[in-house]
């Protein structure tokens, strides 16, 4: 009351910090987008790399043949992205793999089984998990996972696409579970009284009346991880191997697209053709990531709308 | 209510193998997460010591401590909280208190929110290179220091706010999630007796709040402990003989220092010990804020259910 103008001052300063988020998410496209322009208008990078040389095989002196192949400090540098990509797809889909059942069978029992106190235990035990920091888990992987298994199924090369994904889904585990957990519990009671009402017993129940009443949420907390394993990047750059091969097996040694610009961006020279690259395949991942996790919010808001209309 | 219905094997097995599913889902998920925390715990154990804190790194990281790795990721994370947690709080508090249900803008900035929260760390590394180190940083030496290289170059300042950027949305989410909790009765009631609408937020509200601001500041803190993608590019160095003292120092960094000790090192068994140690002292110190931060959540719900 006694400065009602230092008041009114704060107000508007609290309603143009709340822009923040938004000049944020602008700045960090056009800023990441601006250093990618080069590939699109220089004379001077396009004769080293263009966007066609990146997608398309190419035929390369000492290859009998038109190859994809990413070697950008070389005699005759060569941009070719597909590696990168296939390998960002191995082990994306690894982790997803591992990750689904155990993150959603988790939510399942925490949410349908567990007493109210084992859950209230459960729950930030899981929580803790999402606290490692990534460099831990691939520092974990790099060290112990990949000897325990290296030994296990006698593998030539120590660090591949698998203990990559095997470890990414650690870290996506407890995204999905979140999620996952949330959407289940918010399954109206009154379909589960009435299944039950019906004589469906508690499994069929789970399976065929609260799974499928949960699946947009389920969905949208799949979308969320997948969007978080893309752009991974510590757990990937320790644990893949980090070799450029194309190739579909997940026992090699893979390189992704967010572990090349964490392993190759230090040592370019600022606004050359390597540099360029690197920051489109930032540009890339950003629009990835950033598609992915508007499917997401879109699903979880209309779930939310759906559920909550009825309560 | 409880049927009594046929029992057949079939669904009877149902019911045990569900339960059983989920239950080893659930099993595998906290074993992993112990296996983690008990190798690290025992192998990380043996080296630790006071000296280990408070030494610098020596004989080529073979030997010596971790000092100079904990004062530079507390500076950054100090400088970071600085920056980030006002600009988080004002957004929750605009979301929650100011922003007409319908408000475009509100509706625009929950989605920048949600995307902000989705951005790959490694694009954050990107941006603050290209954003704060390439444009912001050569402006600042151009018009302001004359011409001198001082901040168009990696430093703690230019890492410290692009990790801001990247834990913003913590800091909103947990605010916003205070500020749910504080009954609407209390604001009413600071109406009634004639407050405005800022007494009751300034007054009221955001000191009810406090906890939940503090849970989200506490987790902020705990990601940029551990969080190294943003760093790579942006001013964590690999070995500093000094501490950073300018905002425009690089600087050392705990997750970094374990990134740089599991990857680089010339010999890996030499190395082994002290990796391991330092992976035990980051550990302990996220799983110690994420604590803090637990407890003092569930308080705060408990404080006005």
């Amino acid at each position: 009351m006694s400065r009602p103008w230092l008041h009114r001052a704060t107000e508007v300063a609290i309603h143009v910090m709340a822009g923040t988020a938004i000049a944020a998410v602008i700045l960090i496209f056009v800023f990441v987008a601006r250093e990618t322009l080069p590939l699109f208008t220089s004379s001077a990078v396009q004769e080293e790399v263009t966007l066609s040389k990146m997608w398309l095989a190419q035929l390369w002196p000492g290859y009998d043949g038109a190859e994809h192949v990413w070697q950008p400090v070389s005699e005759i540098p060569k941009y070719g992205i597909l590696p990168l990509f296939v390998g960002t797809l191995k082990v994306t889909s690894v982790a997803m793999l591992v990750a689904i059942p155990l993150a959603v069978g988790a939510a399942l029992f925490v949410s349908q089984y567990a007493s109210h106190r084992l859950r209230e235990i459960l729950k930030p035990v899981v929580e803790l998990l999402a606290g490692i920091p990534s460099v831990v888990l691939g520092f974990f992987a790099l060290i112990v996972l990949a000897s325990w298994l290296q030994d296990a199924l006698d593998l030539d090369s120590r660090l591949s696409a698998l203990l990559a994904g095997i470890a990414l889904a650690l870290a996506v585990v407890p995204i999905i579970f979140t999620v996952c957990e949330e959407a289940l519990g918010a399954v109206p009671r009154s379909y589960v009284e009435a299944s039950t009402a019906l004589g469906a017993r508690r499994w069929q129940t789970i399976l065929l009346v609260v799974l499928p009443s949960a699946s947009p949420g389920i969905a949208a907390a799949i979308a969320l991880g997948f969007g978080r394993a893309i752009g991974e990047t510590m757990i990937v750059l320790m644990a893949s191997g980090n070799a450029a091969i194309l190739s579909g097996s997940v026992l090699d040694s893979t390189r992704t697209l967010s572990a090349t610009i964490a392993a190759e961006l230090a040592e370019v020279v600022f606004g050359g053709p390597h540099y360029t690259v690197l920051f489109f395949i930032g540009s890339l991942l950003f629009l990835m990531t950033f598609s992915v996790n508007l499917v997401g919010s879109i699903a979880t808001a209309r779930l939310k709308a759906k559920v909550g209309g009825r309560r | 209510m409880k049927l009594k219905l046929k029992r057949t094997k079939r669904n009877a097995l149902g019911d045990i193998a569900l339960i059983l599913a989920s239950a080893l889902a659930l099993l595998l998920v906290i074993g992993s997460l112990a296996v983690i925390v008990i190798d690290v715990g025992i192998h990380g154990y043996e080296r630790l010591s006071w000296a280990f804190l408070t030494e610098s790194p020596d004989n080529g990281m073979m030997g010596g401590g971790i000092f100079p790795a904990i004062v530079g990721t507390t500076a950054m994370v100090f400088l970071m909280t600085l920056a980030g947690v006002p600009i988080g709080v004002a957004t929750a508090v605009y979301l929650h208190e100011y922003a007409a249900p319908d408000s475009r803008f509100a509706k625009l900035v929950r989605i920048a929110v949600q995307n902000l929260a989705g951005v790959p760390s490694i694009v954050f590394g990107l941006f603050g290179l290209g954003f704060f180190i390439q444009w912001v940083g050569p402006g600042i030496d151009r018009f302001l220091l004359g011409g001198a290289r001082m901040f168009g170059q990696p430093g703690i300042l230019w890492a410290s706010l692009t990790m801001a950027v990247l834990t913003l949305p913590v800091v909103i989410v947990a605010t916003e999630e205070a500020l749910s909790n504080v009954p609407n009765s209390v604001r009413e009631a600071a109406f009634a007796l004639g407050a405005t609408k800022f007494q009751v937020v300034a007054t009221v509200v955001v000191p009810q709040s406090l906890a939940g601001i503090l849970t989200g500041g506490i987790l902020a803190v705990s990601r940029g402990a551990g969080e190294v993608a943003p760093l790579l590019f942006t001013g964590a160095a690999y070995f500093l003989p000094e501490l950073p003292s300018r905002f425009s120092d690089q600087f050392m960094h705990l997750g970094y220092h374990v990134y740089v000790l599991s990857t680089q090192s010339p010999d890996v068994d030499a190395t082994q010990p002290i990796l391991y140690a330092t992976v035990l002292v980051l550990l302990a110190l996220v799983f110690m804020l994420n604590l803090t931060a637990m407890v003092a959540r569930s308080r705060m719900r408990r404080h006005f259910a």
